[in-house]
């Protein structure tokens, strides 16, 4: 997903009756519903959890604007180009929301940033591919946001408060988000000949990550049982992923477009289909920094904040200006 | 007005996900957003007043360079925010005021495109003046780079007062009420105004744009070209 492997305390989940007073109340909260806020006691390893799972998801809607600005000089109407950049410019705002949920967790924005930056912190794996059509802009917005939509839809219910507000005003966003990917596919795949190509070559080439960004089976991990334990975590990897593909399919074939999968069967026992496993070996190298796409995305970034730098001080330089000045005249 | 807008925010969407901070990701797209939003609208006058069945997409993705009609400052490239900025609010500067004038238009089509516009480009001009005020105000070196800015670009200001019998208002006569906009703004950004006042033209014209904006519509218009049957 957005945030991906993130890691917890790895201990495995502690039964209540094995928990000190203070944790054992906390526990006791979240398993009634309640709402954890910034001002709330909190076990360590839930503050940290949170911190590098929100501020992963936040990172990955930063580098998530690169693919899409790829287009944005080249996208073929205005219309498109109008929606393309105000779907870039909503991306922005989630990041912003997010190191704002994070920032309440005692981080800044500016330290996640660095983080991001010398690559202590990861984004989504999906950012690091890359967009070579203007089919793309159209398989982003069906498949990435809709397997965006898939994870962040249940964490409108997760058990931090600042977390579960920021989320359910991204959901908002990202269907929109969703549905114009699919309104560009769906012009694509009933186009010239050349569009339908670009449609169906989009697809081959997303498919495969766009599965991978729900992460590997977590069945049998820790860190995940933690973090459900938590709510910071609301569904198991596979059982996301089986929700995405018995959606996508139908509406790829909807499209007249083909999933680049041979072994893809309707399943009529668990009522939904079967498919094979994306590339893991491809997913782990792409984590590892070997993503196609994975050193001009870190380049574009450190370049920005780089180049930025002036600009940053100027503005914190003429800010305390005007606040002493303010002093002076008080 | 469709060109100026095209261009301008063609020019600003080139900093999409790579501005020095995140909120100026967000300020550049929704002032790209507005512009292209404004070009939809002028273009679609200008298509429909043609009357030759071309309609906004038409002319912004099937005209060549000679065909523009912008201004030579807006296809100036970004080079760095400084630059941007600058440029963004020399043009804002006599956008609104020609937005303003535009808007006492005889003819109701011009007069509810410019007044639908003006409330966007007095919210753009508010903002890149602050900028502009931050930056020259700010460091030593962001002082010297948006002075920089200021001094590459001033040779592109004479071009937005030069009135032809194309314009419906007499252009020339809002330079007075410019100038004391941008001296008071770039005074209290301590930036000195270059004694200068050579200006380049032909942007206006279309007859010498610079080597900038064939490189800008070759990209812009690249999928329309390619692939001229195909819907989008
Ligand atoms: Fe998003
Ligand atoms: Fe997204
Ligand atoms: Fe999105």
């Amino acid at each position: 997903m957005y945030a991906q492997m993130v890691k917890s305390t790895g201990t495995g989940v502690k039964a209540l009756d094995e928990m000190e007073p203070q944790e054992r109340a906390f526990q006791e909260r979240i398993n009634a519903g309640d709402k954890i806020e910034p001002k709330d006691w909190m076990p360590a390893g839930y503050r940290k959890n949170l911190i590098r799972q929100i501020g992963q998801h936040a990172h990955s809607e930063i580098v998530g604007q690169l693919p899409e600005g790829n287009w944005i000089t080249r996208a073929p109407t205005l219309e498109r180009k109008a929606i393309l950049l105000a779907k870039v410019q909503d991306e922005a705002g989630h990041g912003l929301y997010l190191y704002c949920a994070a920032e309440t967790l005692g981080v800044t924005r500016d330290e996640l940033t660095e983080m991001l930056l010398d690559g202590r912190m990861k984004y989504s794996s999906i950012f690091n591919y890359p967009t070579l059509t203007w089919a793309d802009m159209g398989a982003v917005g069906w498949l990435v946001d809709g397997a965006a939509i898939m994870n962040q839809v249940p964490l409108q219910r997760t058990s931090y408060g600042p977390y579960a507000r920021a989320m359910v005003r991204i959901c908002k966003e990202e269907s929109f988000h969703q549905r114009q990917g699919f309104d560009i596919m769906m012009t694509m795949a009933k186009g010239t000949d050349a569009q339908k190509h670009m449609a169906q070559d989009a697809l081959n080439r997303f498919w495969g990550p766009s599965l991978m960004m729900f992460g590997p089976s977590d069945e049998n991990s820790v860190h995940s049982a933690q973090s459900m334990a938590w709510k910071i975590k609301m569904n198991s990897n596979d059982e996301l992923r089986q929700k995405f593909v018995d959606q996508t399919v139908s509406q790829a074939e909807y499209l007249g477009l083909t999933v680049p999968d041979e072994n893809l069967k309707w399943n009529e026992k668990k009522g939904g289909y079967d498919f094979s496993q994306p590339d893991w070996d491809e997913f782990f190298d792409v984590l590892r920094g070997n993503g196609p796409e994975t050193t001009e995305r870190m380049e574009a970034r450190n370049k920005a904040w780089d180049d930025g730098a002036w600009v940053r001080d100027g503005m914190m330089a003429h800010a305390a200006k005007k606040k002493a000045m303010k002093v002076a005249a008080e | 007005m469709g060109d100026n807008s095209l261009v301008l925010g063609h020019r600003v969407s080139e900093w999409c996900g790579v501005a020095p901070v995140l909120e100026e990701d967000i300020a550049l797209a929704n002032t790209a957003l507005d512009l292209i939003g404004q070009t939809q609208l002028w273009l679609g006058l200008a298509a429909e007043c043609e009357d030759k069945g071309r309609d906004a997409d038409a002319l912004a993705f099937h005209r060549d360079v000679w065909d523009f009609r912008n201004l030579l400052l807006v296809e100036q490239p970004n080079r760095d925010f400084g630059h941007t900025m600058m440029r963004q609010f020399l043009f804002d500067a006599w956008h609104s005021l020609v937005l303003a004038a535009l808007k006492s238009s005889e003819n109701s089509d011009i007069a509810a495109i410019a007044e639908k516009s003006l409330k966007e480009v007095t919210y753009h001009l508010e903002r890149s003046s602050d900028t502009v005020i931050a930056l020259g105000d700010g460091t030593e070196e962001s002082h010297k780079r948006m002075q920089a800015g200021l001094d590459r670009l001033w040779p592109y200001v004479g071009e937005m007062f030069l009135t032809d019998e194309h314009d419906l208002i007499d252009v020339t006569a809002l330079r007075p009420a410019f100038d004391e906009l941008t001296n008071d703004v770039l005074d209290t950004a301590t930036l000195s105004i270059p004694t200068d006042n050579f200006t380049h033209k032909g942007g206006k014209t279309g007859a010498r744009h610079t080597e900038h904006l064939g490189h800008m519509i070759a990209t812009m218009q690249f999928l329309p070209r390619a692939y001229p049957d195909a819907k989008w």
